[in-house]
């Protein structure tokens, strides 16, 4: 059932000083009193005003928090609202907003905030092209990162239950719709069984979600580099430096390799790309042409250079691909001779980039480090300016990712929830016609996730897999 | 060859309301539109075949059982006469949920067409007239009157369709291919031509019926024995439980077989399904025998049930095996079932391809979006099924006779009833097959149960003017008593006394440790208000229909309460209203498939918008704040 209290993180998901979790709806305040804990009950508590406490998610604190308490019709949406000022840190907010959510909100749809605010009277009617402007804007960018930053293997074990959940009701509702030429009696226990199986799938991909499974959160990353300059090796260095693959997906074609790799505090998609040089070899111009792509999409670049060889025409080839992109130069081979020296790099770099310093964007130092990868020195180097760079705020990785990995989680709970409540039936001994809502309810939750609808997905069903009669 | 213009003149008898066809949907609006005072004109192809049946041989069903009860609680006919006139009674699911527990009646189909005509003709303001109507007659886009093929014109204020399967009908099996409505029937072929003028888009949809074989020519002695109830409850609110305590009829269950499989398997290539010869989309729900057997290969043997077409004829219906095979393919398919080894076949099986429209023409009231006055019901509407016809008819009817009285049509929603679900789904999703009502479409079913259908539905029908100030009365009573009792029960407290544990023992439910309430022990699944009569020593005497309702109050109270939480945030939704003449070309930041989809559909509601594919959640927000602006 649709919850009408909604809640957002309403800061950015960087390393900033303070993160805000905000609720709004008629149960924001009660919401709220479920999760915080401090001198006064926030219900209690006049219209704007602050408030030092805690969040407590099953009996464990999650944050030291400061709280705003603001009561309709004086707030953003018009709506009460509470502001939940966190330490900053992506994860503790998004903890904070987890507890939230687990306790009466849901999450809020693009854009919600401001539409609720214009529809509460809140916003000028010359504002509500922009409203629709921001409803839209954040529509597109949320459906995009949740859907494409969507695991793999996630999505196919979703898919997998959704066709096994669709498959049962259909069984039960084409048995009602036609109990002389379909028989059901017995059938709880098949579901039940079912049923179980699927809330332990459901509940092992919840607790991954806490580790960043669900989605691929992190900082697009693409390695480039001529043949042979060491990128591969690099990846493993990466990769193996604290042992903490998480899982790795192959890209469609044998040339692009990704990798989810966590540096210290940084998370990292690595996406490993063919070695950039002049091709005719068909099958090897697809991967360098791949590579250029991701490069253009990346968040960061790493570049890296073979210093045992001489800048080449492929060389020249990529330099134009880290113009205007957060990059990182590697000089690698450090344990070789060297004939690339940082003065170099740094010259030709800048030549490239010096032409492109558009509006004002102040011509920045391309950071260049020495490592070599074979003796995995310098990494310690590389990790120390990524964070840099990320904590300064050059690089950031999107809020919308991490926001949609928090609704994509919140759609599994719902899930599992529905499907508990299909195994409760089952045992109180309730007729099937009573379950089957829930799991229908389970299927859409699911479907949130992958991005597709109900419909007359069950009456298609019915109809597919069971013979009806007349 | 249509009429001459000699032959064109105008009928001065001064009718407000014209209903074209006789089938379900047509008696069930000509009787509100009478009856609502309107002098009001039906006409027929056929006065022989009023109400008539022309496929299986019952009313009611899973989901249509439901239907049937609500028109009732409206006011309708379709329940009255067939509780007068079915030979056999089922309730279907009685092991399941209260909400799909459904009434399934074998009609005496003669004997239902002749009770139905009968009703039509003693009813005030109501002329029937046996003529093919030819022509709608619209001047600015309003209705004015009809004009038949004999070209007499008949001014009227509203017309309301329900042609049914007649519309440039073909019936087809193997290679004959005849210009014929169902049974034979004259089909009306100059309709089409004049709404396609008008601007309606028309489908072309097909359906299928078995044979029916000579009763003396099967060996029941092979069949299964297929009895009604012992306890037959009647369809009406209105009619006496006792009157339909009656002698019923069998029916026979019988399967098809590898041999029948492979017949039709051989013969495929002759089917006019198959070599492409029907052109028309048929129901996925009521499939033929070959559909079948091609779908779900593995099946070795399908049902069959043959069940008797009314007391006094011979044939037999042969429920699971509707076909368009040959004629020669039809005899030895059916002569491989056991029973049916020396079938005479009495008519055959055949599909019937018709036109029918596209329901997203129409407002939820069942009025053309572009035609004021011109309603329309049944099957033309692109449903299929007798229950389904009667329900759309019966709010087509009473929604033409609003509109002459200055009144807003009358719109049961989702949350109302099946008749909510089956008009929303018509107007709002696009189908491509004859629609079907199924429990699994409607979302709040566990309200809409077909017990319930009178406190759901009568007061409308009270207000609406069909439902009697004696019979509304009844209904508030019962009402009264429900609630009176659902507190007693409530407040009811239970000891833990030797008569209690003895109770409980029996119906194998755990010992009380201590007192509680008589409803918590209610809402246990092994025990019900009934069982424990014996130890809830005030119990009143109470109608059997109070009684019921107090149990399933009770017992599932829990999801009954959730499911009412849905409806509050669904009505939220449905009544934001869109106004009529909006121009969704103006919101430039709806995308063009939800534009497309939303012009073409113009919902009345947010909440209508929502459930129109194409249209994302996002588009709604979008549309809500341009609401707000404008």
């Amino acid at each position: 059932m649709k919850k009408e209290t909604i809640a957002a993180i309403s800061t950015g998901m960087t390393n900033s000083g303070i993160g805000i979790v905000r609720i709004s709806g008629e149960d924001a305040f009660a919401v709220a009193d479920r999760v915080y804990r401090g001198k006064q009950r926030l219900s209690d508590a006049e219209s704007h005003t602050i408030h030092y406490g805690h969040i407590i998610d099953s009996g464990e604190t999650v944050d030291e928090v400061l709280v705003m308490a603001m009561r309709s019709p004086r707030t953003f949406t018009g709506e009460d609202t509470i502001e939940i000022n966190c330490h900053g840190g992506t994860f503790v907010v998004r903890r904070v907003l987890e507890t939230v959510l687990k306790n009466g909100a849901r999450p809020a749809e693009p854009g919600e905030f401001t539409k609720r605010a214009f529809l509460n009277g809140k916003m000028d009617l010359s504002q509500a092209e922009a409203v629709i402007d921001v409803i839209n804007s954040e529509n597109e960018y949320a459906l995009q990162s949740s859907l494409s930053q969507l695991k793999g293997s996630i999505k196919n074990k979703i898919i997998d239950i959704r066709n096994k959940i669709i498959y049962h009701t259909a069984f039960i509702e084409s048995a009602l719709d036609d109990p002389e030429h379909i028989e059901i009696d017995g059938y709880a226990d098949t579901l039940l069984e079912a049923a179980e199986e699927i809330i332990h799938d459901l509940e092992e991909m919840i607790s991954s979600a806490d580790n960043g499974r669900v989605i691929r959160e992190g900082i697009n990353t693409v390695i480039l580099g001529k043949p042979n300059a060491g990128k591969s090796s690099l990846l493993n260095v990466l990769a193996g430096h604290e042992r903490a693959i998480v899982t790795d997906i192959e890209g469609t074609t044998r040339d692009i390799l990704e990798e989810q790799i966590r540096l210290g505090d940084l998370s990292l998609n690595v996406i490993d790309t063919a070695g950039i040089r002049q091709t005719e070899d068909v099958i090897e111009k697809i991967g360098v042409d791949r590579a250029m792509e991701y490069a253009g999409k990346a968040d960061l670049i790493i570049y890296v250079v073979d210093a045992s060889r001489e800048l080449d025409e492929n060389d020249e080839k990529i330099l134009p691909l880290i113009k205007d992109k957060n990059t990182v130069i590697l000089l690698n081979k450090s344990d070789l001779d060297t004939v690339v020296t940082e003065e170099m790099i740094k010259k030709k770099a800048g030549s490239i980039c010096s032409g492109f310093s558009e509006e004002g964007k102040t011509k920045k130092e391309i950071p260049v480090i020495s490592v070599s990868a074979k003796e995995e020195k310098g990494i310690e180097k590389l990790e120390k300016k990524l964070k840099e760079m990320f904590l300064n705020g050059i690089v950031s990785f999107n809020d919308q990712i991490c926001i949609s990995n928090v609704r994509q989680k919140n759609a599994l709970a719902d899930a599992e929830e529905s499907m508990k409540k299909v195994v409760e039936s089952i045992n109180a001994g309730m007729p099937e016609d009573f379950y089957s809502i829930d799991l229908m309810d389970a299927y859409e939750a699911l479907g949130s996730i992958t991005g597709e609808s109900v419909g007359e997905d069950l009456v298609n069903e019915i109809f597919s897999k069971f013979c009806m009669g007349k | 060859m249509k009429y001459s213009a000699n032959s064109v003149w105008e009928n001065s008898d001064r009718y407000d309301i014209a209903v074209i066809g006789a089938g379900h949907a047509g008696c069930e609006a000509a009787l509100a539109a009478a009856r609502l005072g309107f002098r009001t004109v039906m006409f027929t192809v056929s006065v022989d075949s009023i109400a008539l049946m022309p496929c299986n041989p019952n009313i009611g069903g899973s989901s249509k059982g439901h239907l049937v009860r609500e028109v009732d609680a409206l006011g309708g006919e379709m329940g009255k006469v067939i509780d007068r006139t079915f030979i056999q009674s089922k309730m279907l699911n009685k092991s399941k949920g209260p909400a799909v527990h459904s009434l399934r009646a074998q009609a005496d189909k003669a004997d239902y067409s002749r009770a139905m005509r009968q009703v039509l003709e003693e009813q005030e303001n109501l002329d029937i007239r046996q003529m093919e109507v030819t022509d709608i007659l619209t001047e600015d886009g309003k209705v004015t009157g009809v004009q038949t093929y004999s070209g007499c014109i008949y001014p009227c204020k509203a017309v309301v369709l329900c042609t049914g399967t007649y519309l440039r009908a073909r019936c087809i099996y193997g290679d004959v291919s005849m210009h014929t409505g169902p049974n034979g029937l004259q089909s009306a072929d100059h309709l089409t031509e004049c709404l396609k003028n008008l601007g309606v888009k028309m489908y072309r949809f097909k359906t299928g019926t078995p044979a029916r074989i000579a009763r003396n020519s099967i060996d029941f002695s092979k069949m299964e024995e297929q009895k009604g109830d012992e306890r037959v409850v009647p369809f009406s609110f209105t009619t006496d439980p006792e009157s339909v305590q009656i002698d019923q009829a069998s029916c026979w269950l019988t399967y098809t077989n590898e041999k029948t499989h492979e017949i039709i398997r051989e013969n495929l290539d002759r089917s006019p399904l198959f070599s492409g010869a029907i052109e028309g989309t048929g129901p996925r729900y009521c499939p033929s025998i070959e559909d079948k057997v091609v779908k779900f290969p593995d099946k070795n043997r399908h049902q069959v049930f043959i069940e008797p077409e009314g007391r006094h004829t011979n044939e037999m219906y042969v429920g699971g095996m509707s076909s368009s095979l040959p004629e020669d393919v039809q005899y030895k398919m059916y002569r491989s079932v056991p029973g049916l080894e020396n079938a005479k076949i009495v008519r055959n099986a055949y599909a019937i391809e018709y036109d029918c429209i596209d329901a997203r023409q129409l407002k939820s009231t069942l009025e053309f979006k572009n035609i004021e006055g011109l309603f329309s019901g049944g099957q033309f509407n692109g449903s299929s099924g007798y229950e389904e016809a009667a329900a759309q008819g019966l709010i087509a009817g009473i929604n033409a006779a609003r509109k002459l009285q200055g009144k807003d049509g009358i719109i049961i929603d989702r949350s109302q009833g099946y008749i909510g679900v089956l008009i929303d789904d018509l107007v709002t999703k696009e189908s491509h097959e004859p629609y079907r009502m199924m429990t699994s479409r409607a979302e709040y079913r566990l309200l809409l149960r077909q017990d319930n259908a009178d406190i759901r539905l009568t007061r409308i029908g009270y207000e609406v003017g069909l439902i009697s100030e004696e019979r509304y009365q009844k209904l508030l009573e019962k009402e009264r008593m429900i609630e009176e009792e659902r507190k007693r029960v409530e407040h009811t407290n239970i000891g833990t006394s030797p008569k209690v544990r003895e109770v409980l023992e029996r119906y194998g439910s755990t010992p009380l440790s201590s007192g509680t309430t008589l409803a918590e022990l209610i809402r246990r699944p092994e025990l019900s208000y009934e069982k424990l009569r014996e130890i809830d020593e005030e119990r009143p005497e109470l109608p059997h229909d109070v009684q019921e309702q107090v149990d399933i109050n009770i017992k599932y109270d829990g999801y009954i309460k959730r499911q009412m939480r849905q409806v509050e945030q669904f009505k939220k939704l449905e009544n934001k209203k869109i106004p009529e003449d909006i121009n969704y070309d103006e919101i430039q930041s709806l995308r063009i498939e939800a534009k497309q989809k939303l012009d073409q559909i113009r919902p009345a509601s947010i909440g209508q918008a929502s459930r129109i594919s194409g249209v994302s959640p996002a588009d709604i927000s979008v549309l809500l704040v341009y609401l707000k602006m404008s």
